[in-house]
């Protein structure tokens, strides 16, 4: 595959988010400036927004990028049914760029929160869960301040109706509660889709969970579930 | 010029300093200048109770790629062409005062002096010292503090992955928060702070420069500061978004053969970082203080020059490189201008476009007098250390009581809710993680991995400084090795009290000569490090605490090994026993005594 990884300032998991796909899954990978406004997005087999603090998380997590140039070729090539993953400060980008309902509010702990999240795969037929049994629980570490997944009731309904939600923070066991929502969010949230499914935004790191050196590979999953879906279309 | 007490007050010279400015000057200092000189000949910048004391650690690093206090920070080679350059620094003052930002710029300040040697940092540790979490002003300070690293160090993308927390009544109102940054390097390409030759250009890149954090170096770190003054405009504002683009672009600029030399803009701003670069340089410099991108209107030469704004560095580049520099830093919208360039002089030279302000030796500026410390003993500890303990009742309560007491006392408890707040995963480098003894990274590239830790115990230092300090560095030493790691290399944080007080020298002296003992015992070289005096409570100096960041390295990071009990069943050894003055199994300076007989 050709993956796009977009850079603005401030973003920091790219070269994470890199390591991951090149050289643990030996993909073909390309670092994409977020003022590139020559740059043909249909080279890509696929676009990675990683995660990072792009312009300082200034004003709303998210908000600024998603008003930079890249954005505007990132929608179109959505539209188009490109896959997108939008990790953790992509997440919020691709919220505020109403690519996803919803937004991500301040932890409800108030505090930023940095531990390994246990998420229950809860649709695995998605091209970002294709090779992950439903309910599977993946570890995969969380590290953020504003994760809280919040929208109104219908959007929530929405959501759940049409399976769009694939994460849920849950315990060890796959155990969904308070408890184990480390942020506040709504019905656990960790993960949704869009309506299409083909833009994935997700919380939790999962290039930071690629090798068992650093602590387990489940994040991989979500990799390589990718992968196999560019290889094997449904 | 009229000088009286309040002026030389506000940048900590005495009277005797000043009539040594004289007499190197051979004239009165002009206003700007005293500014010059309150900065350079301050504590902070200029060593003067501890520069004769260091010297005798840096005559110990004639093998070091860097010597000991040479450049920003100092360097050690772990083979296959790879070099680790580490420190740790202080921000204890400003974070008594704005515990946010005080701890936050911190963070930023070592980060720079890490990439300004060229290298990548991978690493944050914290040794932090707070008075007890019940009082409330305490418990202000310590959210604050921990905030302000975890608000600076996310957003910046370089994991947190350790240090320690201690709470004790002797850092009441003055806490200590020492920051540690550790950078990787190809060994050829490590920078040097300075200008190959004259003609060559002083470049400010960065965040423009504010009326924020004026005699940050002088007044707030350089005396003994009373919390009812008014300084918290002494404290700068730190900007973690502009830091991390301005590693990115300086790390991207320095591929450039015209970029000679980067430089940290840190304590004292403009002026340290300058002439520092002069000095080292054996240069001359000329600085136009009309070019320096300002915040605020209206900014005097004295300010621009004595600015701590944050998030800024200085460049020397070939004096035909600027337009491919500014191209890299146009890229990032980062403010990059010419302000200076290097001379074929020995002076610092300031204009306000064409008008000169002032004309100073350098070897003026960075000569500052050096005092010598006493080493007498003071009496209290003499009588101290005769204490009996075995005079010491057992308390009534039962062995089960007093563990539970020491183990939920907040020295001893989890420090999960401070390090939880810290992104400790970002690199994916992170094999041991926070919470154990020491973290381990894997170095990507290299089966090498290292493994850092920071250490130190003020109660047993306050008791014994020379044996004290052995015991940081042997704790160091020891907590590296429990992740499989070989301890190679040292940082030293001293945080002392008023260095003009008799019984503040001993500790001093007698920190440091352990120090350079027990630095040779581990062949662990000190690479770098901080002094911070004047760290006073309730008019008490604190527990002299010196703080010991080690690094180790571990041939194969895939045979680390970390503190978890891993099978139902397997043993449990206890290995050595500790011998201090003469004592088995000492209990001085313990948990056991200050939890339970509330005594040191």
């Amino acid at each position: 595959m050709n993956i796009g990884i977009v850079v603005f300032p401030g973003t920091w998991s790219e070269k994470d988010c890199f390591y991951s796909l090149s050289n643990i899954n030996k993909q073909f990978c390309e670092f994409i400036w977020h003022k590139d406004e020559d740059i043909n997005l249909e080279n890509f087999d696929a676009i990675v927004l990683p995660g990072g603090f792009s312009y300082g998380d200034f004003l709303r997590s998210g908000s600024i990028a998603s008003l930079s140039p890249i954005m505007k070729k990132i929608k179109i090539y959505a539209d188009e049914g490109n896959p997108i993953i939008g990790i953790c400060n992509g997440f919020q980008i691709l919220c505020e760029s109403n690519l996803l309902p919803g937004t991500l509010i301040r932890n409800n702990n108030l505090q930023f929160r940095c531990e390994w999240s246990n998420i229950k795969v809860t649709n695995d037929e998605t091209i970002f869960t294709s090779s992950i049994k439903k309910n599977e629980i993946l570890s995969i570490p969380i590290s953020h301040g504003e994760g809280n997944y919040y929208a109104d009731k219908k959007t929530i309904d929405e959501l759940e109706n049409n399976n769009q939600i694939i994460f849920r923070y849950s315990d060890d066991k796959g155990y969904i509660d308070q408890f184990s929502n480390p942020n506040g969010s709504i019905n656990n949230i960790a993960g949704i889709i869009n309506k299409e499914g083909n833009i994935l935004g997700m919380m939790p790191h999962p290039e930071k969970a690629c090798e068992e050196i650093i602590g387990g590979a489940d994040g991989n999953l979500i990799f390589q579930s990718l992968i196999n879906s560019y290889n094997r279309p449904v | 010029m009229n000088i009286n007490k309040e002026i030389l007050d506000e940048i900590a010279i005495s009277k005797f300093e000043y009539e040594e400015i004289v007499n190197k000057l051979k004239r009165e200092p002009s206003r700007l200048e005293l500014g010059l000189f309150g900065a350079l000949w301050s504590e902070h910048c200029g060593y003067k109770h501890t520069k004769k004391l260091l010297k005798k650690l840096s005559d110990n690093s004639n093998d070091l790629p860097v010597k000991l206090g040479a450049e920003n920070a100092g360097v050690i080679d772990i083979g296959n062409n790879i070099s680790i350059v580490m420190k740790i620094e202080s921000h204890n003052h400003p974070s008594a005062i704005e515990p946010f930002q005080g701890a936050a710029t911190g963070v930023g300040g070592i980060i720079r002096d890490i990439f300004a040697m060229g290298a990548r940092p991978v690493a944050i540790l914290n040794s932090l010292r707070f008075g007890l979490p019940e009082n409330k002003k305490n418990k202000y300070i310590i959210n604050g503090v921990v905030a302000g690293i975890s608000h600076y160090g996310n957003c910046i993308g370089i994991p947190n992955v350790g240090g320690e927390v201690y709470f004790s009544k002797t850092y009441e109102g003055n806490p200590l928060v020492n920051a540690m940054c550790v950078g990787i390097i190809k060994n050829n390409k490590i920078m040097s702070a300075k200008a190959d030759q004259p003609g060559d250009l002083l470049v400010l890149v960065g965040s423009e420069t504010g009326r924020d954090g004026i005699h940050g170096a002088s007044g707030l770190a350089s005396k003994t500061f009373k919390e009812q003054d008014e300084l918290r405009s002494a404290v700068q504002v730190g900007n973690p978004f502009l830091e991390k683009i301005l590693i990115e672009s300086c790390l991207e600029a320095i591929k450039l053969e015209e970029v000679v030399g980067l430089q940290d803009c840190g304590a004292a701003g403009i002026t340290s970082a300058a002439i520092e670069m002069a000095e080292r340089s054996k240069l001359g410099l000329m600085i136009d203080v009309s070019k320096i991108p300002q915040r605020e209107s209206q900014m005097n030469a004295y300010e621009l020059m004595l600015s701590e704004s944050q998030e800024r560095m200085l460049l020397s580049i070939k004096s035909n490189g600027f337009s491919k520099v500014k191209n890299i830093f146009d890229k990032w919208d980062i403010k990059c201008e010419i302000i200076g360039k290097f001379i074929h002089k020995s002076s610092i030279d300031i204009y306000k476009a064409e008008k000169k302000l002032s004309s100073t030796p350098v070897s003026a500026l960075t000569n500052p007098p050096l005092y010598d410390l006493s080493t007498n003993k003071p009496n209290w500890l003499s009588i101290l250390q005769k204490t009996d303990l075995n005079k010491i009742d057992l308390p009534s309560e039962s062995p089960k009581d007093i563990l539970l007491q020491i183990i939920t006392s907040p020295n001893i408890a989890s420090k999960k809710t401070i390090f939880r707040q810290y992104d400790h995963h970002v690199q994916t480098n992170t094999v041991v993680e926070p919470g154990g003894d020491a973290s381990l990274l894997r170095i990507k590239g290299s089966s090498k991995g290292i493994s850092l830790s920071t250490d130190s115990n003020g109660k047993k230092i306050y008791l014994d400084p020379k044996v004290g300090t052995q015991i940081a560095v042997a704790e160091a030493c020891r907590n590296i090795s429990c992740t499989g790691a070989k301890p190679v290399a040292l940082t030293d944080g001293l945080n002392f009290g008023d260095p003009e007080k008799e019984d503040v020298q001993y500790q001093l002296n007698e920190s440091i000569e352990g120090l350079i003992q027990a630095s040779k015992w581990f062949s662990t070289p000190v690479i770098s490090g901080n002094a911070s005096l004047y760290n006073e409570s309730n008019g008490n100096s604190i527990y002299p605490t010196t703080i010991i960041g080690g690094i180790g390295i571990i041939d194969d990071a895939n045979n680390h090994v970390n503190i978890k009990f891993k099978n139902d069943g397997d043993l449990i050894v206890v290995l050595g026993h500790s011998t201090v003055w003469g004592v088995t199994n000492d209990l001085s300076g313990s948990e056991y005594l200050e939890t339970i007989h509330k005594r040191v």
